[in-house]
């Protein structure tokens, strides 16, 4: 049982060690500004400039949570604080089955449907598109991310104890009065964190983002235009050139780029959902 | 006080829209999944593995990405287990400290949120360190990492869930530690460690990044541990990108089947936890 303890809390360590490790030659080599501010990604003349793909995976990642957080903040407020039981009940299987789905699935279904659907919305404002693009890939995002802000904000505003809306309702508040002064403002680290939760799953999102996403190593200049994230570089190109030197070194710094920054925002969301849950 | 009245009634209208857009956006994923699969599913797509001339849109089917996905995912899904459940055992309060059990659960939650394209580059590494090619046994070891923390930590919040005074009885009958972990806790977290396996299970035969370097992909089905492997999500993902339509079939076919197997083990971890939890004590 220790053994397996022990294994369980250095894994992560070891992910990181190996990913650092492997990454040091081409840290040594050049300047880690210049490795993220530079926009020029040039393998075989031995230029890794990391921008366009940072730039790609916070533009897709930031179109997911505007168009996700609003939608999914409503759903789950009328799910806790109006819905019947039941709606509750069929709700919560609705969730489960959104998680279980697994990104290719989304993928696919976004080449099938959402691609379409934006070349058309291209062509209605004159901006002609392949539909593989920025908005295509923050849309998909933003429904592979739905379940877990929905289910983390419901379990927030669940232990946000009766008394406090009754309180407001006595003084004469109407029930979304209610919800929006007490029960929001209350709630306010919790759901915050869920919203964290949620943006570390679509930024580290690979397969169903790197479908329909274009893949084209340039900073993308409108909503229609094609973009690449970091973890699609990772899965287009890892495994193969190795011949080329330091393209091996590079690619799994983008791997490290993405566990740190995820890893740091999944800690500050679970501390605070920590200290939410010991009230 | 109309304008109150209204407020309200704009929120409610808004809220029962966005739900309404959640429920309708799934229902469209399956049925759109489900429609385009059905057409293109046959018998022969479900037993046969890739004949010649496969890519080009010649005979055969993705018999070998369906059985390579299931024993990935059951071989990950024992191996999570078998490490899981002592963690999970563990993290009661007669095993570690307050604050190695917090810590162990942050870093759980940590390895829970890690995207899965990092496990798959990290088993890469492995593998090559230790000089194993893409194979069945990479893609179970990238797999296991990703699939342990939702192992682990469904099975400890079950447990957690156990009252104290079911344990003090066995211990005031004279049982040990272990003793108690093993016949008590063991028996009452049963439910939690099925909808675990299942939840685990469900997440690891979907994911396509942990297994793209390291499970490989082929035409047959592996006869061992060291065999490359194909799978289902990576059969999805590579057909699709064809502009065969024949191969672009197969890719719905694989998509559905897929669907299919993750949707029973979803509804069926509901349907069997609450089998299961006729002997639990609350």
């Amino acid at each position: 049982m220790y053994v397996a303890v022990v294994f369980a809390n250095s894994i992560i360590f070891l992910i990181f060690l190996g990913l650092f490790i492997q990454s040091k030659p081409i840290l040594v080599k050049k300047p880690i500004l210049e490795l993220l501010l530079s926009s020029s990604w040039h393998p075989m003349k031995g230029e890794f400039g990391f921008y366009p793909f940072i730039i790609g995976t916070l533009e897709v990642t930031a179109i997911a949570m505007v168009l996700a957080v609003p939608v999914c903040l409503l759903s789950a407020i009328y799910l806790i604080e109006y819905a019947h039981r039941r709606l509750r009940g069929l709700a919560h299987v609705v969730i489960d089955v959104m998680a279980a789905i697994p990104s290719v699935i989304y993928g696919l279904w976004g080449v099938i449907v959402i691609v379409p659907l934006v070349r058309t919305l291209g062509e209605m404002l004159d901006t002609p598109t392949t539909g593989y693009s920025l908005l295509s890939g923050g849309i998909i995002l933003a429904i592979m991310v739905s379940p877990i802000i929905i289910s983390v904000s419901m379990e927030v505003l669940r232990t946000i104890p009766l008394q406090a809306r009754e309180t407001a309702l006595a003084l004469g508040a109407t029930k979304w009065e209610a919800i929006k002064h007490v029960v929001l403002r209350s709630g306010l680290h919790g759901i915050l964190s869920a919203i964290v939760l949620g943006f570390t799953r679509a930024f580290g999102e690979t397969i169903a983002v790197l479908m329909i996403v274009g893949n084209v190593p340039v900073v993308p200049s409108s909503l229609f235009d094609p973009a690449y994230p970091l973890p699609a570089l990772l899965a287009n190109n890892y495994g193969e050139m190795m011949s080329i030197p330091l393209y091996n070194s590079a690619l799994l710094l983008s791997g490290l780029i993405l566990l740190l920054v995820v890893s740091a925002f999944n800690l500050t969301a679970h501390l605070t959902l920590l200290r939410f849950e010991r009230r | 006080m109309n304008s109150r009245k209204f407020e309200e009634t704009l929120a409610k209208g808004f809220m029962l829209g966005s739900l309404i857009l959640v429920l309708g956006i799934l229902a469209a994923i399956v049925l759109v999944i489900v429609l385009r699969g059905a057409s293109s599913l046959s018998l022969s797509m479900l037993t046969e593995t890739p004949k010649g001339g496969y890519y080009l849109g010649q005979g055969g089917g993705i018999a070998n990405a369906i059985v390579g996905s299931l024993s990935l995912a059951f071989g990950a899904s024992f191996l999570s287990l078998l490490l899981g459940l002592p963690i999970a055992f563990a993290l009661q309060k007669e095993y570690l400290g307050r604050h190695l059990v917090r810590i162990t659960r942050l870093s759980l939650d940590i390895l829970w949120g890690t995207p899965s394209i990092v496990y798959g580059a990290f088993g890469f590494i492995v593998m090559v360190y230790f000089g194993l090619s893409a194979s069945l046994l990479g893609g179970i070891i990238a797999l296991t990492l990703l699939m342990l923390p939702i192992v682990t930590r469904s099975i400890e919040e079950v447990i957690r869930m156990i009252p104290t005074e079911l344990k003090e009885i066995s211990y005031s009958l004279g049982a040990t530690r272990i003793e108690t972990t093993l016949s008590v806790v063991l028996r009452q977290a049963l439910p939690g460690i099925v909808t675990g396996v299942l939840l685990a299970f469900g997440r690891g035969i979907g994911d396509a990044a942990s297994i793209l370097f390291t499970a490989g992909y082929t035409d047959y089905i592996p006869r061992s541990l060291f065999d490359p492997v194909a799978s289902l999500p990576l059969a999805v993902f590579f057909q699709v990108a064809t502009p065969i339509p024949e191969v672009q079939q197969r890719a719905y076919a694989s998509a559905l089947v897929l669907l299919v197997i993750v949707l029973i083990v979803s509804i069926g971890s509901r349907l069997l936890s609450r089998r299961y939890s006729r002997h639990i004590v609350r």
